[in-house]
């Protein structure tokens, strides 16, 4: 099955053209067939695993080249598919994750006349993002790469009448330009470096490149993770992005897509361990990112953007893991599959409040939601308590790891990045908090025309499995160091380094730090009165929730100059390039003004003009014959 | 007599009507510029034939004739046609090709 | 050797009849002095040897080209005269300085040349111009003929006037005028009834008043009738014998002052 792997893009992909072709007629069972398609992918990859778990460590690698893509003389690329431990970690959770979402949509979009044309646009995703953790090259996961940003931007603008929708779409996508543009340029100085693209090519002949060149192509590598990922700077789009259904959210913008930028970067871990300095970069990005999304989250009221700035704040973790260096690249891999899990369960436990709740968004007008819905309460609950990081939740398993990689090495580098991983736990277990119990706890502020109701079984079965993932898959895959043995052969086997403060003392702070962040938020958010309208607040909350002015930031300082230089060479266009231009047409005009005299229209001129030719003509002849 | 003064008659009438097809505005006298000018050049050609004691400037003569003839039928018949559309046949009136 | 007296001959005529080409105004005369020396240049090619050639000039260009002017001549107005004022600025210059200089430059070219001509010559008759015709040049015969046919359905295109509305009839043309109010009889004939039969006099009906209707509009319009009032008084003069009767052929008194000279005038 492993070397069929391809049929787990294919079969989405097909689908999708399948909905999309035949139009209005697949209205009645078009949904199924994104279900189905997105469940036969899932079991392609199950089989696909239990075929690789059967060999030996080493040879658990499958590349499968199925066609030449562009048979250059130079650069020669394939379309092959590489399925590796770490490509079907994704594949798994990718089609897992992904066909629970497709089933919850199925009742989610119930009401939505363009359902099929959701279905497809899911199915082009899965099919995309397949083939970005498949491909067997930098080019062909571009295509990947790109196809998920298609995918991201048709679905963030799936509601586009709406106007703002539309400009989210648009915003989601020309940021991720700006990241795409990093990675086409790490494409290029890999390209006249090594001559070649495939991952197997880049990984051996990265240790002979110097540092400068491998430092150059980590950096354009993080640009692109940062725009995919939504990291600092580029993270501004992902708050706009909950304009999109919030399946969504739950399946792009959180669990799966998004952390596209976290596999880029343990993708290409033997640039990275050449390049210490551009590690540091993808650390401290991620370390700004994560502070940043959980300062952002604390503020926010919308449901769905604060489950978007935890979503940012949670990749900075991973990406804090990814630049740790190989130590942290199984743990990378590790919080991204259990956040993948909590992350989806969550926003679909937004989706079914929401759906609830006539989809107002604004947690100030929720509370005391547990009564009505148990089922919704009990697995965001679980979701909750996992990405605080409680034992033995997933998140304790994935982020306690990270917490504790981030304290391992030499100089000022621990001690920035463990304390900001630490704090970065306390202000997590706060903003989930206050979310969870603004949400559940409390009384109820609704408005008086909402109902609340328990979502149906087709949208709660995906939220209790998803649920049930939260609480155990960590454990599961943590004991015995499971999964960081199963990703070994790609991220490497790593010696056990002590961190810098014993590992009993970095837990107890991480667990006290929660605590008090989760007692913190009951005292404010869950015992006290929470206001319907948002108090004024401080000036930090008030940038805080204003995600740091990051839109006003990028206008003054990209939009406006752009501006700018774009007015100059318009102007210099028309005055310099045009202007000559324009000069030499009008001198030729005048010429031709000139010699227009010369036409009179009149026959006997013309006529006259011909004998003259003809005695001149002749008096050469005879003159030049004497 | 030497057969060239012939040669230099031909090469006066020849100026003469290449004067008149540059002088006359009536489009007819101006073809008959045209046709003494063919006339000129015949007269050269047998004066030639002459001279040289054979027939083919004869023979030459002959088809210029014929495709003078032609060229009259059409002429004219390109006159007519312009009188009716204008009413008029004189050369200057015709200026649309005046830039 | 060519005829020395008819080489000066033929250079008078075609010279002075086609500087009638410059300096004659009517198209007429112009085509009639061509045709002058068209018949010269014809004599010419017999002086030098070319009876054929000579024939076919006058049948060519006299009888048939230069008649075909003539036709066109007529069918333009032959009574356009030309003014012979130029209106191109510089055009009389040019032409003048073209046209003397393409004379000068060949006779001066001509000149300088001498030339062998034998003297026995054989005469271009017929029969040698015919074998040499349909033997070398006879695919030359063809194409010209090909080309003869080619100008002549060209000039039919060209004169062709395409019918835009059907052709009536001449009964539908009388129905058409009847319907149209006009009288179906014949208008009175002038001058029948009266003493003068003349067609600028109207006819008089029984009452002795002038019919309008009877004289030609034209004339009318020319002022060259003569009114019938001026024989009231002969008719007068017959009701009163006391009276006597004018001479016939008189004119009347009044009537001078008006339609007879301005007829005349008018119509030379």
């Amino acid at each position: 099955m492993q070397s069929l792997i391809w049929l787990a893009i294919a079969l989405p992909l097909a689908s999708a053209a399948v909905l999309l072709l035949a139009g209005r007629r697949a209205d009645a069972w078009g949904h199924w067939v994104g279900v189905a398609a997105s469940g036969a992918a899932f079991l392609v990859g199950f089989f696909a695993l239990i075929e690789m778990l059967g060999k030996p460590a080493e040879e658990r690698a499958l590349d499968t080249t199925l066609y030449t893509f562009i048979p250059g003389s130079d650069l020669q690329v394939d379309v092959g598919l590489l399925a590796d431990p770490l490509s079907i970690t994704f594949v798994l959770l990718i089609t897992f994750v992904g066909t629970l979402i497709h089933v919850y949509s199925v009742a989610y979009m119930e009401h939505d006349k363009d359902r099929r044309r959701f279905f497809a646009y899911l199915n082009l995703f899965v099919a995309a993002m397949l083939l970005l953790v498949l491909a067997d090259s930098y080019l062909l996961l571009f295509v990947g790469w790109e196809g998920v940003g298609l995918a991201s931007y048709l679905l963030i603008g799936f509601w586009n009448h709406k106007p703002e929708y539309a400009t989210a779409a648009n915003k989601a996508f020309v940021v991720n330009r700006i990241g795409d543009i990093g990675l086409i340029i790490a494409m290029g100085i890999m390209f006249t470096t090594f001559g070649a693209l495939d991952f197997a090519t880049v990984g051996q002949l990265a240790g002979n490149a110097s540092t400068t060149t491998l430092t150059a192509i980590g950096l354009a590598l993080l640009l692109a993770a940062c725009g995919k990922s939504a990291q600092f700077p580029l993270q501004s789009w992902l708050g706009d992005a909950m304009a999109g259904p919030t399946p969504v959210s739950a399946l792009i913008h959180a669990a799966t897509m998004v952390t596209a930028g976290v596999y880029l970067i343990v993708r290409s871990a033997p640039i990275f361990n050449g390049a210490p300095d551009a590690q540091v970069v993808v650390a401290i990005v991620g370390a700004i990112t994560l502070t940043l999304g959980a300062l952002i989250g604390m503020a926010k009221d919308d449901i769905k953007k604060a489950l978007a700035a935890s979503t940012m704040s949670q990749i900075g973790y991973m990406m804090l893991a990814a630049g740790l260096g190989p130590i942290g690249y199984a743990f990378a891999i590790f919080h991204l599959v259990t956040h993948g899990f909590f992350k989806a369960g969550m926003f679909l436990g937004a989706g079914s409040v929401m759906h609830a709740m006539n989809d107002q968004v604004d947690m100030r007008r929720f509370g005391a939601l547990k009564g009505a819905m148990v089922v919704t309460w009990v697995t965001f609950g679980l979701g909750w308590l996992a990405i605080l990081g409680v034992p033995p939740f997933s998140g304790f398993w994935s982020k306690d790891k990270i917490i504790e990689s981030a304290f391992v090495g030499e100089g000022w580098q621990p001690w920035v990045f463990g304390l900001t991983a630490l704090i970065g736990a306390g202000l997590t277990a706060f903003y989930m908090s206050r979310l969870f119990f603004m949400t559940f706890h409390g009384k109820a502020r609704w408005t008086d025309e909402v109902h609340p109701h328990e979502s149906p079984a087709l949208m709660t079965v995906p939220m209790i499995i998803l649920a049930v993932g939260s609480a155990f898959l960590g454990l599961f895959l943590a004991v015995g160091d499971r999964f960081s043995h199963f990703l070994e052969p790609v991220t490497g086997h790593v010696e056990h380094h002590e961190p810098v403060l014993p590992v009993p003392v970095i837990m107890a702070a991480t667990l006290i730090l929660v605590a008090a962040g989760a007692v913190f938020a009951w005292l404010k958010y869950g015992r006290a009165e929470v206001a319907e309208e948002a108090p004024a607040g401080s000036l930090a909350t008030i940038t805080a929730r204003n995600d740091f002015f990051q839109d006003s930031v990028n206008r003054a300082v990209f939009q406006r100059p752009g501006q700018h230089v774009t007015r100059t060479l318009v102007y210099a266009d028309a005055a310099i390039v045009d202007g000559a231009v324009n000069k030499q047409a009008r001198g030729w005009a005048s010429i031709g003004e000139a010699s227009r005299k010369v036409q009179n229209g009149q026959v006997r001129s013309y006529a006259a003009t011909m004998l003259v030719g003809l005695v001149i003509v002749v008096a050469v002849i005879v003159v030049g014959g004497l | 007599m030497n057969p060239m003064n012939y040669v230099i008659l031909a090469a006066i009438l020849f100026s003469i009507g290449s004067a008149a097809v540059l002088l006359r505005r009536n489009a007819i006298v101006a073809f008959m510029g045209v046709e003494l000018m063919l006339n000129a050049a015949n007269l050269a050609l047998v004066a030639f034939s002459r001279i040289h004691g054979e027939l083919n400037g004869q023979i030459m003569a002959f088809f210029v004739m014929v495709v003078a003839a032609a060229e009259v039928v059409v002429g004219l018949a390109i006159i007519i046609a312009v009188f009716r559309a204008r009413q008029s046949i004189s050369l200057d009136e015709p200026a649309e090709l005046k830039g | 050797m060519v005829n020395e007296a008819l080489f000066w001959i033929v250079a008078i005529i075609t010279v002075t009849g086609s500087l009638s080409l410059l300096f004659a105004r009517k198209g007429a005369h112009i085509a009639m002095s061509i045709v002058t020396v068209m018949c010269g240049l014809a004599a010419a090619y017999v002086g030098l040897g070319a009876p054929f050639l000579g024939v076919v000039q006058i049948v060519v260009y006299t009888g048939a080209v230069m008649m075909l002017f003539l036709f066109v001549l007529m069918l333009v107005g032959v009574d356009q005269r030309e003014s012979l004022k130029e209106t191109i600025k510089g055009q009389r210059w040019i032409a003048l300085a073209g046209a003397g200089g393409i004379a000068l430059l060949l006779i001066s070219v001509i000149g300088r040349v001498t030339l062998y001509s034998p003297d026995e010559f054989t005469d271009g008759n017929p029969e040698e111009i015919a074998l040499v015709l349909f033997s070398d040049y006879v695919l030359v015969i063809e194409v010209l003929a090909a080309l003869l046919i080619t100008a002549a359905v060209g000039a039919l295109i060209l004169t062709h006037v395409p019918r835009l509305v059907p052709k009536h009839s001449q009964v539908e043309l009388a129905e058409a005028r009847i319907l149209a109010g006009a009288d179906p009889v014949n208008k009175p004939m002038p001058g029948v009834y009266a003493r003068h039969n003349a067609l600028d006099v109207p006819a008089l009906d029984p009452e002795g008043k002038p019919i309008e209707d009877s004289v030609s509009r034209v004339l009318e319009i020319r002022h060259q009738t003569q009114e019938g009032a001026e024989f009231r008084h002969q008719l007068a003069d017959a009701d009163n014998p006391d009276h006597d009767a004018q001479p016939s052929d008189a004119p009347p008194r009044d009537s001078h002052d008006r339609n007879p000279r301005q007829g005349k005038g008018e119509s030379r």
